[in-house]
């Protein structure tokens, strides 16, 4: 075939001649994949597919909403504002906040004996009590401490010294950052003195036991805090949530909860001269005094301070409670698992028709270095999916966001690198998947057999790890061991270990994108080298 | 031998097919395959599920137990798709054609002699799993004291998951023997019978719409056909038992009948 070429091309086909080879290799594998007019085809198949798919299952129905002022609205119009974190994530930022202005540098101190909570059922004003169907109990996460904020607006930048429900002493600063400190609960007995200093850009956290022995806990730095910053007691509580596992997915109860949190020995230094204490509903803006009679707000007897809060400060996940955003922008691509079939088929078929026709004694004869038939073939199908499932993620990333968006589905925004690692990901998997495919096409020389295992290896584990067919312990096991570990790469949104949300798939996978990844390619690895080995080795 | 030729042309084709069916090398590894297979991804699902002590577990024990026919099922498609697309890719089936003219009578022969293998390797792998799930599972929360009964065929509702299993495999078979009647090529007709029983359940685990969702897992021959394993919570299915094994009877037998129309109108 290369010969006929060379003929056609007398110039260039001595050129190749002359180098070592590999390059007419490469040509003669190009030149056979894009002659055969039903592989063509195929890939332009399986690009629609991808698309189409993508497109129909991440669509919704339009949805309408109502402003409030009985005017109806549709689509984009519904997705309420969500504040974003410095680093550009949307955050949940509702929060009690007793502040003084802080000018300058300066430290906050102080000395918590107690953090309690109610949640569930509906809770009525605290001079009445817990009302019907509330329970006593503080949620794991559920914060109190002291805290210095860029402003109070929700997203401005902060670094925060906190106890918390279960999860001892912690500093958290701007949102997606936590450090931990001491352990274990507080309490009157065992309180918890935490500290908070600024110097320039530069906020550190210290906790201690007893008031004298201090240890710090982390030294952040905020950039472009502003000269004057806000300083003070903090507390809030996230949504609780029951969580009980079903097979696939998780279902529970989600409700709001409080918390009250108890502070004495406060002393800052650095406030502004004259300024007092003022209370602040960092989430709706609500200022009040002390001995406020709203549920959520602050007491204030000498030096001990009484605060009740809910809401939470943190990065929103999708799957956590709180009605943040469910959608992301990977749920755009599930039709790849469509595509994946069809390129499983022209993978393996570009080494097994060459056993079916005979083909593959010419091949061999034109090249006997086996081993570069091979490498050659791997290049060229890997090129060829990279590029259409490049092209088709993009279509189908970028249309299916526009298209959600429009009809009223808030899309879980992300950073242009991670965007870019979900659609290349995408493409590279399937590339690597059509080499795996070819590699078994290679092992097998039967096509039916090597479409079926390519199929069964990475299909079929992909289906058992998202389809809600096996418990989550299962699933994400199958989906850290089998080559469909690679679709890790398609998770665009991290889980947090200081966020209560249901983490499974097929939002959150088990492993870390690329290490998912990597699982795939020493799959194809293996099977490639196998492939070499059986080739060489084997009469055509 | 040939006066039974001439008497009973239909069990001379029967008898022609199982021959080859018998002789080609694959057959019986792939009946292997389906068994091996199907076992050993039902053990690896038993053996990673645990009920937790004091954690409501609403599992199907038995649904769960059959996991591995999800993947089996694969390695059935391949045994009935080779048996036609092989006779095509080596020329074989001009023969066939030559020595047995009436061509739909070859088909039918075909679906005979495929469907045997299939049911025998379904009921091993199918008692198998079964087996691996009575042995394995009360010692992982699932007991009789906390409601789980012991995986048994005396209980009618596990008998008709077993049983049905066993159909839902040589339905499997019938499916992809007729789509590869109507493709001929073997790469081309396994992927298309693993694409149409794969891509209903994903896309009906992504659809947003869980309207839509309910409808492609009732028209799904894989979604619908593996309604027949469970055993509880039989009022949420979105398709009853043995109406979404009617399902996947229907797919295939649509697919035996465009296979078998193409195959008289075609050239072989």
């Amino acid at each position: 075939m290369t010969a006929t070429i060379a003929r056609h091309r007398p110039g260039q086909g001595r050129e190749d001649a002359g180098r070592d080879g590999f390059g007419r290799v490469l040509r003669a594998e190009w030149i056979k994949f894009r002659t055969v007019r039903g592989w063509v085809i195929a890939v332009v198949i399986a690009v629609v597919l991808m698309d189409l798919i993508g497109l129909f299952a991440g669509g919704s129905v339009n949805t309408t909403c109502d402003n409030g002022g009985g005017r109806v609205l549709h689509g984009a119009a519904c997705i309420p504002p969500q504040p974003l974190g410095p680093g550009g994530v949307p955050v949940t930022d509702s929060f009690t906040f007793v502040r003084q202005p802080l000018t300058g540098n300066g430290s906050v101190t102080v000395r918590m004996t107690s953090l309690t909570g109610r949640y569930g059922g509906g809770y009525g004003p605290a001079s009445q009590g817990p009302a019907a169907g509330s329970k006593i109990g503080v949620q794991p996460w559920s914060k109190a401490g002291i805290i210095i904020k860029q402003s109070t607006r929700q997203g401005a930048a902060y670094a925060a010294m906190m106890v918390t429900g279960s999860h001892g002493v912690r500093m958290q600063y701007d949102f997606t950052h936590d450090i931990a400190g001491l352990a274990g609960p507080v309490s009157a007995r065992s309180p918890r003195w935490l500290r908070l200093t600024r110097s320039g850009d530069t906020i550190t956290g210290y906790d201690s036991a007893d008031g004298r022995h201090w240890t710090e806990v982390g030294a952040v730095a905020l950039a472009g805090l502003s000269a004057t910053a806000q300083a003070g007691l903090f507390v809030t509580s996230p949504a609780y949530m029951s969580l009980s596992e079903v097979f696939g997915g998780t279902t529970g109860q989600v409700g709001p909860s409080l918390a009250t949190g108890v502070f004495d020995h406060v002393r800052l230094s650095g406030a502004r001269p004259g300024s007092t204490w003022a209370g602040v509903d960092v989430g709706n803006q609500d200022a009040f005094g002390p001995q406020s009679g709203q549920l959520e707000g602050f007491q204030r007897a000498g030096d001990r301070f009484t605060v009740t809060g809910s809401g939470d400060i943190a990065p929103q996940v999708p799957g956590g409670g709180g009605g943040g955003p469910n959608s992301t922008i990977e749920g755009h691509l599930i039709g790849a698992f469509a595509g994946l079939i069809v390129l499983v088929v022209i993978g393996a078929m570009f080494m097994s028709a060459e056993y079916r026709r005979g083909l593959i004694r010419t091949t061999l004869a034109a090249t006997p270095r086996r081993g570069r038939v091979l490498a050659a073939k791997a290049i060229v199908i890997a090129s060829v999916t990279f590029a259409a499932g490049l092209a088709a993620a993009v279509i189908a990333v970028a249309v299916g966001v526009r298209l959600a968006h429009d009809q009223g589905t808030y899309v879980f925004p992300v950073s242009w690198l991670t965007w870019l690692r979900v659609v290349a990901g995408t493409a590279a998997l399937l590339a690597v998947a059509t080499v795996l495919a070819l590699a078994l096409g290679t092992l097998l020389r039967r096509s039916a057999a090597a479409v079926a295992a390519g199929i069964v290896v990475i299909v079929v584990p992909f289906i058992l790890g998202i389809a809600q067919v096996l418990p989550i312990g299962a699933a994400e096991w199958v989906l850290r061991v089998t080559p469909a570990a690679a679709f890790a790469i398609e998770q665009s949104v991290p889980a947090y270990s200081q966020v209560r949300a249901s983490y499974t798939p097929p939002i959150y996978f088990p492993l870390a994108p690329w290490a998912g990844f990597g699982v795939l390619c020493g799959y194809a690895a293996l099977a490639l080298g196998l492939a070499f080995i059986v080739l060489r080795r084997r009469d055509a | 031998m040939s006066a039974l030729e001439t008497r009973r042309p239909g069990l001379s084709t029967l008898r022609a097919e199982w021959t080859k069916l018998r002789t080609v090398p694959g057959t019986p590894w792939l009946v292997a395959a389906t068994i091996v297979l199907t076992v050993a991804v039902s053990i690896a699902a038993i053996a990673g599920t645990r009920c937790p002590v004091g954690a409501p577990c609403p599992a199907d024990t038995t649904k769960l137990s059959l996991t591995g026919v999800d993947f089996g099922q694969a390695v059935v498609a391949v045994m009935a798709v080779l048996g036609i697309s092989g006779e095509y890719s080596t020329g074989m089936i001009r023969a066939t054609f030559a020595a047995m003219p009436r061509r739909a009578a070859v088909l039918a022969a075909k679906a005979c002699v495929t469907t045997g293998p299939v049911l025998a390797a379904g009921v091993i792998a199918v008692a198998g799993s079964m087996l691996a799930g009575r042995l394995i599972l009360p010692g992982h929360g699932f007991s009789a004291a906390r409601g789980f009964p012991l995986v048994s065929l005396a209980d009618p509702a596990v008998l008709r998951a077993a049983a049905g299993s066993v159909l839902y495999l040589a339905l499997i078979a019938l499916l992809s023997l007729g789509i590869a009647t109507a493709v001929r090529d073997s790469a081309v007709a396994i992927g298309l019978v693993l694409g149409l029983l794969y891509l209903f359940p994903i896309v009906a685990t992504l659809a947003a719409n869980p309207h839509w969702q309910r409808h492609l897992e009732q028209i799904g021959p894989m979604t619908a056909g593996l309604e027949i394993e469970a055993t509880t919570g039989l009022h949420s299915l979105p398709i009853s038992p043995w109406a979404g094994l009617g399902v996947l009877a229907a797919w295939a037998a649509a697919a035996l009948l465009i296979g078998g129309v193409l195959l008289r109108l075609r050239d072989a």
